[in-house]
């Protein structure tokens, strides 16, 4: 945790250190207290005294109290000043650190994880330091301070507090032994239990078909039971700490006192005034200390939520980059060329090639399709050129240079990517398709929706480009998204469109029209296009086909039909001889 | 990867402690929570009357406290008894008469009379009685302090006569004890202060000291501090019970409301889940559910415990003394008003805050899950620059909740030192009236701090008991949704084993809503052991239809037919035993590829299940996959999309059936594949009345029947060749795929 500390700069660091000044003048203070209290309680007790010396006293108190006050409220603005600025500062970090990741990065850490690591696990840190801050500082020193104040008092009370300490920490570590553990499984059980219930719910159509409803409600039984066992036994065993910590607290106060009643018994009259005295403020004083042992409980309590949450940020945090960022940024003279060079990739830690030896070049204006079966790696293909992932071997050129030279924005600049799944996000249609362009008028926008055969569509919305679109929402359908998603490629004017499977959402009629029209409105960009059908790719100036990672022919349409057998399977699951 | 993740995403967690929405409707889920509460009563009546007394407990304690302080100050207070009777049995001794009486023996008048005189068992010498007639000359009763100086200077025997040993409650005061105490007692001026004549005591002899000595009654004192140590004894048990109790029953209580909704999910139509996000009815079962369970033990103990704390306190205050009630309340009553203004601020400031979280994490989780479009996009700076925009929102919600709420333990401890402080002036100055004894005072400083803190409890339970309601009535309305129709009478069965594989559809109509009908007039007949199939564009209704067939949605008019029975007539359950169905969205749960394939058929074998995998030509693939058919799908990277799609085609293979629906079952797995599949699939539904739904036109060129739908309409049907013969729709969509 120490290490997420350091988003903390100067003026964060001497903040910290006035808020420790502050707290040691309100314990200070509040240390204070005690001692008014027992001269009220002398000047109380003696005969003939006066209101005055009494209100004297009192508003001396009163002024240490709000002296104390004044001074936790000063510590309160701080640390939630310093708390709500280290959320802000750790969360910025995080969500730059995730947005430098490359698709491997996200894939080991899973989207959802990266994101309850963003919020919610942030904010268990934050609660722990805005809670256990002011705990953190306050406890040793009230420990300290009041131990100083007691100590030398009297030896038979010390001894009583430091038995009433030591049966504290006692409790404090069986139940620290018994219930951390479980506190630390809790947060599974919890996930497990998200798990049961997404899996039904996201299955439902699934569960209801094969009438696995019971099937799917055991499932679910045993993660709330397993969850709610733990649960319990937690709360049970908590329930038990504050009734002790009150019954060691209350038992200390009243050994004081008794000790303190054998002690005047056998004092002479002149010690017995002083005794009675110190029997108050050392039970007072015995007391502070008490509650400081409490506070590190609670601590102990809050740490093991937020260490667990700080591990998770700080294995996000400190993960190594598996892209590094090249610097080329002069504009290219070549425009829209590309070139595989023996290339061969794996996942990380994955024993077997994804893709083995690819090499092709594509010229500018050129459409290069690729074809293949489930898992043959036509997507990877398109991840290496978008250095989602980077090659295990060989090279990539774009107009000439290797992309890992190109500065992450410039090879990006160059390319307009439609992935398999169409992206929408939570705006308006022209926010979409001009998403990530600095200026795009707004003819450029009904241009590019025009091309894409999404301009019937929005035109037909109620506020046309205006119109909110959303991920989720049935508003628009799948076809549809793919088309805005297309749009926003077009709108960006790219050098390179790198078309991943983007058209077989789209029914056979408009995937005609939208590659005919891309063909006509833009003929000098380059197409990387990988597809499923053979209709889609029959017209490429180059095909690829892959079968297991390996390239098992090259060429156009009609040469692969006679010479490439995969091919020829692909193609006669779809058509017929004769058809073709 | 994107949209599984998408829908994974756990929906935002409140913050411990943070109130949830406000709860439209207070009272009304709150009698709604009592009355689901019910079966829990006697745990509940148990703890709450432990709570009750352990809080009666806890206010008997300081009264008890302030008695054993009492006792312990008598042992700071002189015996004045003694002290005035030793002074008056002086005083009866050394006055001007009993001087008079003796100087008429002993003072020598004659110089002749030499004798001894002998007086109260004293014998007075003559040189004695020589010396005492001396200094009687100089003798004068009205001033003490000579008198006491001149008794001083007589001789010893003398001195026996006048203070002789006597006895006071049964201990003996010799002379000399006395000419001490007269010496050091005698010329103390009434000014001076208690730690002065302390001293002085401390100097008498051991006789008068033991008289004159403050004295405790040990023995009270032991009776009291037994009787506490069992009072703090049971209260600690009481509560514990207490929590325990508790913590069982908000714990059971919970499992119980997960339990409902996770039936609830399987008891409600279709039609709900389009409306409600997955997230939404998650966040329902954990972070609703947990926040009732956690606040619910806690608050209930503390309602009651602190109410009780409350009104004890407010009724021992006022029977011990009512002007001192007075002053705790009303020197309290000020920090609470300042309290309550912030606590209602702090609030404000705590919903906005998970409002603006909210944001934030949909923000997050946008472009977390388009990543790949993000980055190839450049989009990263816009994102940024609105993620600055809404983690500043945060960041100033979260600095000013937290300092607000943060305010409360301080003004608490102030408030505490202030009714401390009050108490003590005015006790003080009733106690110099007389008119309360010191107790009084010690046992309102407790009362002061019992009397504060309930309150401030009772200010927090409300929060609690706000964010109770508002996530009780999310569960709730949840748990009383309309279910789907009870079909326990309907009487019609169809056997699996038996069914022919007719199916009829008579003027289907249909909408999801009541105002938009997507199946208009639908219209067709299925013979046994046809292989149909649906096409069309998106929107055409062709995945309504078999939502109709497995009656996942009840039709709005007409009739489906099967083996001439309605489905009207048939329970759904008995409808899902007859189709074997295969989704397009790849459904796998955490668990094995077996628990996968098999499923929740109870007997299958491991050789039954290769079986299926060899059938859709995914075995060679799993026996590459360490641990073979028990390997965890879930480790998900080494498995593509389409090989989840044929998994689950191999679950469907095991459920056998006389109906099987394919909705776009294959989209995802290459033709060659899917080729593969299909004739594993023809083998496998001979006979059998198979469903398919494709966009690939591939797919279904063999199909039976061919049904091309358009806005919610068949439009044509009929085989392929026959439909490409009439040149219309289905061709034009077909020959699509050749122009370029």
């Amino acid at each position: 945790m120490l290490k997420l500390l350091k988003v903390f700069k100067k003026k964060e660091c001497l903040i910290i250190l006035l808020v420790i000044a502050l707290i040691a003048f309100g314990v200070f203070l509040d240390l204070k207290i005690p001692d008014y209290m027992s001269s009220i309680t002398r000047l109380v007790q003696t005969e003939g005294t006066k209101i005055i010396d009494v209100l004297k006293e009192g508003s001396k108190m009163i002024v240490c109290a709000f002296g104390s006050l004044l001074s936790m409220v000063i510590v309160g603005y701080m640390t939630s000043y310093l708390s709500a600025t280290f959320s802000k500062k750790t969360r910025k970090k995080l969500f730059e650190k995730v947005q430098c990741f490359s698709m491997s990065e996200i894939k080991k850490f899973r989207t959802s994880s990266l994101i309850t690591r963003t919020t919610n696990d942030i904010t268990n840190i934050q609660m722990f330091i805005s809670m256990g801050l002011q705990m953190m500082i306050k406890a040793p020193i009230t420990a300290v301070w009041a131990i100083f104040k007691i100590s030398g008092k009297n030896y038979q009370w010390s001894y009583a507090t430091f038995a009433a300490v030591v049966f504290l920490l006692f409790i404090i570590i069986i139940l620290m032994k018994t219930v951390l553990p479980k506190f630390k499984i809790m947060q599974k059980l919890i996930d497990n239990l998200n798990e049961k219930t997404r899996e039904n719910l996201n299955g439902i159509r699934v569960v209801r078909a094969f009438n696995a409803e019971k099937y799917q409600e055991k499932k679910f039984e045993n993660a709330n039971d397993e969850l709610t066992k733990t649960q319990e036994f937690t709360q049970k065993m908590m329930s038990i700490m504050s009734p002790s910590m009150y019954l060691t607290m209350n038992m200390l106060t009243l050994s004081i006192y008794v000790i303190g009643a054998f002690l005047l018994n056998n004092a002479t009259m002149y010690d017995r005034l002083n005794i009675f005295s110190n029997m108050v403020v050392f039970s007072s004083y015995a007391i502070q200390v008490i509650m400081s042992f409490l506070m590190l409980a609670v601590i102990f309590v809050m740490y093991p939520r937020a260490s667990v949450s700080s591990k998770r940020v700080n294995e996000v945090i400190d993960t190594d980059l598996s892209i590094i960022d090249g610097n080329v940024i002069n504009d290219t003279k070549l425009k829209g060329e590309i070139e595989f060079k023996n290339v061969s990739f794996k996942y990380p830690d994955a024993d077997e090639y994804v893709l083995k030896n690819i090499s092709f070049k594509v010229n500018k204006g050129e459409t290069l399709a690729v074809i293949g079966s489930t898992g043959s790696g036509k997507s990877t293909i398109v991840n290496l050129i978008m250095r989602f992932y980077d090659v295990t071997e060989g090279v990539i050129l774009i107009d000439g240079i290797d992309i890992k030279e190109y500065k992450l924005e410039e090879l990006h600049k160059k390319l307009g990517y439609v992935p398999q799944k169409a992206v929408i996000f939570d705006e308006s249609v022209s926010y979409n398709i001009s998403y990530g362009k600095e200026k795009v008028s707004e003819k450029d926008v009904k241009d590019a929706a025009k091309i894409a055969q999404a301009s019937e569509f929005v035109e037909k919305m109620e506020k046309k480009y205006k119109s909110n679109v959303s991920a989720g929402g049935t508003n628009i359908s799948g076809g549809q998204k793919q088309r805005i998603a297309i749009a926003r490629a077009i709108a960006k004017k790219p050098e390179i469109f790198v078309f991943d499977d983007s058209f077989s959402a789209l029914d056979y009629k408009t995937d005609y029209v939208l590659r005919k029209e891309l063909k006509e409105k833009i003929n000098d960009a380059t197409n990387i296009i990988v597809a499923q059908r053979i209709g889609t790719i029959i017209n490429a100036d180059t095909i690829i086909v892959l079968d297991n990672g390996k390239m098992v022919g090259i060429g156009k349409h009609k040469e692969l039909l006679k010479k490439c057998k995969v091919y020829q399977e692909i193609a006669y699951s779809q058509v017929s001889k004769e058809e073709l | 990867m994107k949209e599984e993740e998408r829908k994974s995403t756990p929906p935002r967690r409140h913050g411990p402690g943070a109130p949830g929405e406000k709860p439209k409707d207070l009272s009304g889920t709150l009698k709604k929570l009592a009355v689901s509460l019910k079966g829990y009563l006697p745990i509940i009546i148990i703890a709450l009357v432990l709570a009750a007394a352990g809080s009666v407990l806890a206010i008997i304690g300081p009264n008890k406290l302030s008695d054993l302080t009492d006792e312990i100050t008598k042992g700071l207070v002189v015996n004045q008894k003694n002290i005035k009777l030793i002074t008056s049995d002086i005083a009866t001794n050394l006055n001007e008469e009993k001087l008079k009486e003796i100087s008429m023996k002993i003072v020598v008048m004659n110089p002749l009379d030499t004798n001894d005189v002998v007086i109260n068992n004293s014998t007075v010498s003559y040189n004695d009685r020589v010396e005492y007639t001396k200094l009687m000359q100089s003798i004068n009763y009205k001033d003490q302090k000579s008198m006491i100086t001149l008794f001083n200077k007589m001789p010893l025997s003398v001195k026996k006569v006048l203070l002789p040993d006597s006895m006071i409650e049964k201990i003996k005061l010799t002379t000399n004890d006395k000419i001490k105490f007269l010496n050091v007692m005698g010329n103390v001026d009434k000014n001076v202060n208690a730690s002065t004549i302390y001293k002085k005591i401390d100097k008498l002899p051991n006789g008068i000291k033991t008289l004159v000595k403050p004295k405790m009654n040990m023995d009270k004192i032991k009776q009291i501090v037994i009787f506490m140590i069992s009072l703090y004894l049971l209260s600690a048990l009481f509560n514990i019970v207490q929590g325990v109790l508790l913590a069982i029953l908000s714990n059971r209580y919970a499992k119980k409301l997960r339990s409902k909704i996770s039936i609830k999910i399987n008891k409600l139509s279709l039609k709900y889940f389009d409306t409600h996000t997955t997230g939404d009815i998650l966040s329902r079962v954990t972070n609703d559910v947990d926040m009732i369970g956690m606040n619910l033990s806690q608050s209930m103990g503390t309602l009651v415990g602190a109410t009780t704390l409350f009104i004890g306190s407010i009724i021992m205050m006022f029977v011990t003394n009512w002007i001192m009630a007075l002053t705790a309340i009303a020197s309290s009553l000020f920090g609470f008003a300042f309290m309550s203004v912030v606590l209602k601020r702090s609030q404000k400031y705590f919903l906005q805050r998970q409002v603006e979280l909210g944001k934030l994490n949909g923000h997050i989780e946008e472009i977390y899950s388009n990543h790949n479009v993000v980055k190839a996009y450049n989009g990263t700076y816009d994102a940024s620059k609105k993620f600055d925009v809404l983690n500043q929102n945060v960041y100033e919600c979260n600095r000013k909740s937290q300092f607000l709420s943060g305010l409360m333990p301080s003004m608490m401890n102030f408030i505490g030192n202030f009714g401390y402080v009050s108490v003590c002036v005015v006790g003080a100055m009733l106690v110099i009236d007389n008119k309360i004894s010191f107790g009084v005072i010690v046992a309102f400083m407790v009362y002061v701090r019992l009397f504060t803190s309930p309150l401030s409890q009772l200010g927090q339970t409300m929060t609690a008991v706000q964010s109770i309601a508002a996530a009780a009535e999310r569960v709730f309305e949840f748990t009383e949704e309309v279910e789907m129709e009870d079909e326990s009478k309907l009487t019609g069965k169809l056997n699996p084993k038996k069914v022919k594989g007719n199916i009829e559809f008579r003027h289907v109509k249909f909408g999801y809503n009541d105002d938009k009908v997507i199946i208009k007039d639908f219209n067709c007949l299925i013979k046994p052991g046809q292989k149909v199939a649906i096409v069309g564009p998106t929107g055409a209704g062709k995945t309504t239809m078999v939502n109709l067939l497995m009656k996942f949605y009840n039709i709005k008019d007409g009739d489906i037919l099967i083996d001439r029975v309605s489905t009207k007539n048939l329970k759904r359950e008995n409808i899902h035993d007859l189709f074997i169905m295969v989704l397009q969205d790849t459904w796998l749960f955490d668990g094995t590829i077996k628990e996968n394939v098999k499923y929740n058929k109870a007997k299958v074998s491991d050789k039954e299940i290769e079986k299926a995998l060899q059938t859709v030509g995914i075995d060679h693939f799993v026996k590459s996959l360490p641990g073979n058919i028990n390997y965890n799908v879930k480790n998900d990277d080494s498995i593509s999309q389409g090989q989840k799609q044929l998994l689950t085609i191999a679950r469907g293979m095991i459920k056998d059936a006389p109906f099987l629906i394919l909705d776009e079952a294959t989209s995802s797995v290459d033709t060659r594949t899917e080729e593969l599949v299909q004739k594993a699939m023809d083998k496998l539904t001979k006979g059998r009345t198979s469903f398919i739904i494709a966009h690939r036109l591939s797919t279904i060129k063999n199909a039976d029947l061919i049904l091309v739908m358009n806005e919610g309409n068949i439009i044509e049907q009929g085989n392929h060749k026959e439909l490409m013969k009439q040149n219309g729709f289905y061709a034009d969509l077909y020959n699509s795929q050749f122009k370029n």
